[in-house]
């Protein structure tokens, strides 16, 4: 086992790396000179040259990539060009504000999700089965930030029971009353987990209820609640790598809903450096957002060779 | 003659129990032809896709309207309003025509990014598949490398480092397509490639290429187009999703994500008038998700994903 972490760690540097070079590959094909993004256009050609000089501009591609990389290494995520402030602080308050979404939302979608799949999976063929199966594609079909803004004119605009938009707390959630800003986004964010959740869950319950321990399960007398045990663990592993794999979409794709309910998440980070074109913002949400997706789907890796030794290979 | 008959004449009594009857066996096509037409729910998806398309296809045939002609005097006009029986917009613009016109750039933004990654990637993943060794490390490396970003957020990197309109949407789905449709061709490639008949047509003298085109697309294809087809509903999702961040395509470009972007201020005026266009987007990728399940149970593909 502890191999496997090994090499499973060490597998995920070069990746890490490439993400790196990616990340500083793309920012370096925006259009225009990113001098011209911090200067007006009537600067004198010397404050020009020194602002080159000063961000390292003028030095050759790759002294740039491996000075970036080791600032980043250390933490130091430079200066956002629109407001000044580290880049490093804005960045991290807005990461907990969108794990204060996404862990809840998560935790809702997996169990949504791993209940109807499974539901599903033990009424094959049947209206329950469909019902669930109906749920899930739902879930997965439907354009969540569409969904998000049916839910504030039924909820908010409507009914008039949550607020539309906004973070009605600092940190964590002190009391129910401030909590409530939390439930829409939550909802709208665990919809496309359940689905995806409760469609693998359904498959790979399906393929161990056809294999043959369960046929001798049920022959030595054990009632559907004992089975069941036996099957979800064999299920485990596919769904642990699907909920990974969700987890990491949730931190990195709850951009839409951010915007739709104006939360000061990772993803609002994201959009409003892309508007302002803050070029130092938007390289670090992308890498560090890709860095907690790599995590991730290791974690994953390795809990699910925590649970089957077959994958210890 | 078969072991069968061979049985039948060495054992004459019991030579009609043994005797294979004469029934056509049904081929491959011809059999998912069969499923799927007895699949109400994929039939009905496939239905009311193929009105959408049409109608958009169609939309300068069908609109009412000018899709960008719009009018102070007609503004926010509720559904069933008179001559523009599903409203108007924010700008007096009809939404009918609108949503027709729509459906053009949305279907597009789906649809051609997957196609393209299925011919880049399924080449890349075939290739990696087939081959192998040093070939199959670089390209799967990579791979991983783009694979190590959510989707949507690649997508949105990509869009927002190249700014916004068509051409980038459709560049940045590409590539966000690509990677998912190389892991699937590679895996699959690289179980068909293991097969007795694949080695024995080797062993009879077929080059790699002739292998590939003969033995290996034949059984690999499949599973990767249902694939493909289950990503075009993301894809939609997606297009339609950048566009009303403001990343997609550019006003006044009628298309369902900028609209309902364009809408969502009008909520609090007329809720459904606001919800058409997401309306839209939903039942589409709903109709694509149904004929992705009908057709991988029709043609019995198990995608590991």
């Amino acid at each position: 086992m502890l191999t496997f972490v090994a090499r499973r760690l060490l597998h995920a540097i070069p990746i890490l790396l490439g993400v790196s070079m990616l990340v500083f590959g793309l920012v370096q094909m925006i259009p225009g000179n990113p001098i011209d993004l911090l200067l007006p256009p009537e600067a004198p050609p010397e404050l020009i040259a020194q602002m080159t000089a000063a961000y390292g501009f003028d030095k050759p591609l790759h002294i740039q990539y491996f000075s970036w990389l080791g600032r980043t290494l250390q933490g130091d995520l430079g200066y956002s060009i629109f407001t000044g402030a580290p880049v490093a602080r804005e960045l991290m308050s807005a990461l907990g504000n969108t794990f204060v979404l996404a862990v809840p939302a998560a935790l809702l979608g997996f169990a949504l999700g791993v209940g109807l799949g499974a539901l599903a999976a033990f009424h094959q063929g049947t209206w329950i089965d469909k019902a669930a199966s109906a749920f899930a594609i739902t879930g997965v079909s439907l354009p969540h930030y569409w969904f998000a803004i049916v839910l504030v004119v039924i909820f908010s605009v409507t009914l008039n029971w949550l607020p539309a938009q906004g973070m009605g707390f600092e940190g964590l959630p002190g009391s129910f009353a401030e909590a409530r800003s939390l439930v829409l986004p939550v909802v709208t964010l665990s919809l496309i987990p359940m689905g995806v959740v409760a469609r693998v869950v359904r498959a790979t319950v399906l393929e161990v209820l056809n294999q043959e321990f369960v046929a001798t399960l049920r022959a030595k007398g054990l009632i559907d609640r004992e089975v069941l045990l036996h099957v979800l663990k064999n299920a485990a592993p596919a769904a642990l790598a699907v909920m990974g794999l969700q987890f990491g979409y949730l931190l990195g794709g709850s951009i839409l809903v951010e915007t739709v309910f104006n939360w000061p998440g990772s993803g609002n980070l994201l959009n409003l450096a892309i508007f302002r074109r803050d070029v130092p913002v938007m390289q670090a949400t992308i890498v560090v957002l890709a860095f907690f997706f790599v995590l991730v789907n290791l974690l994953v890796d390795i809990a699910q060779a925590a649970i089957d030794p077959r994958i210890r290979r | 003659m078969n072991a069968l008959h061979d049985v039948a004449t060495e054992f004459p009594p019991q030579a009609d129990l043994v005797r294979p009857r004469e029934v056509e066996s049904p081929g491959y096509w011809r059999q998912v032809r069969n499923r799927l037409s007895r699949d109400p729910v994929t039939i009905g998806a496939g239905t009311v896709l193929a009105l959408i398309v049409l109608s958009a296809l169609l939309a300068p045939l069908l609109a009412p309207y000018d899709p960008y002609q719009g009018s102070i005097m007609t503004r926010m006009k509720p559904v069933g309003f008179e001559g523009h029986p599903l409203g108007t917009d924010e700008t007096g613009r009809d939404m009918l025509s609108r949503l027709l016109y729509g459906g053009r750039v949305s279907l597009l933004a789906g649809v051609a990014p997957v196609a393209a990654a299925l011919a880049i990637g399924g080449t890349l993943g075939v290739v990696a598949g087939f081959f192998g060794g040093l070939v199959n490390t670089l390209i799967m490396r990579v791979t991983d490398v783009f694979y190590a970003f959510p989707s949507i957020l690649l997508a949105i990197a990509i869009c927002g480092l190249l700014g916004a309109g068509l051409v980038n949407t459709l560049i940045s789905l590409t590539l966000v397509f690509i990677p998912p449709i190389i892991r699937i061709s590679e895996s699959v490639t690289t179980q068909v490639r293991a097969y007795d008949f694949v080695e024995a047509a080797r062993a009879s003298g077929a080059r790699p290429m002739q292998l590939i085109r003969h033995q290996v697309l034949a059984n690999v294809l499949g599973p990767i187009l249902v694939y493909a087809t289950s990503l075009v509903s993301l894809s939609i999702i997606l297009a339609a999703g950048l566009s009303f961040l403001g990343l997609g395509v550019t006003p006044p470009t009628a298309e369902w994500g900028l609209m309902l972007n364009a809408l969502r201020q009008a909520i609090y005026i007329d809720p459904v008038l606001a919800a058409l266009p997401g309306a839209m987007i939903f039942v589409t990728s709903m109709c694509f998700n149904l004929i992705s399940d009908g057709l991988r149970g029709a043609m019995d593909v198990r995608i590991r994903t």
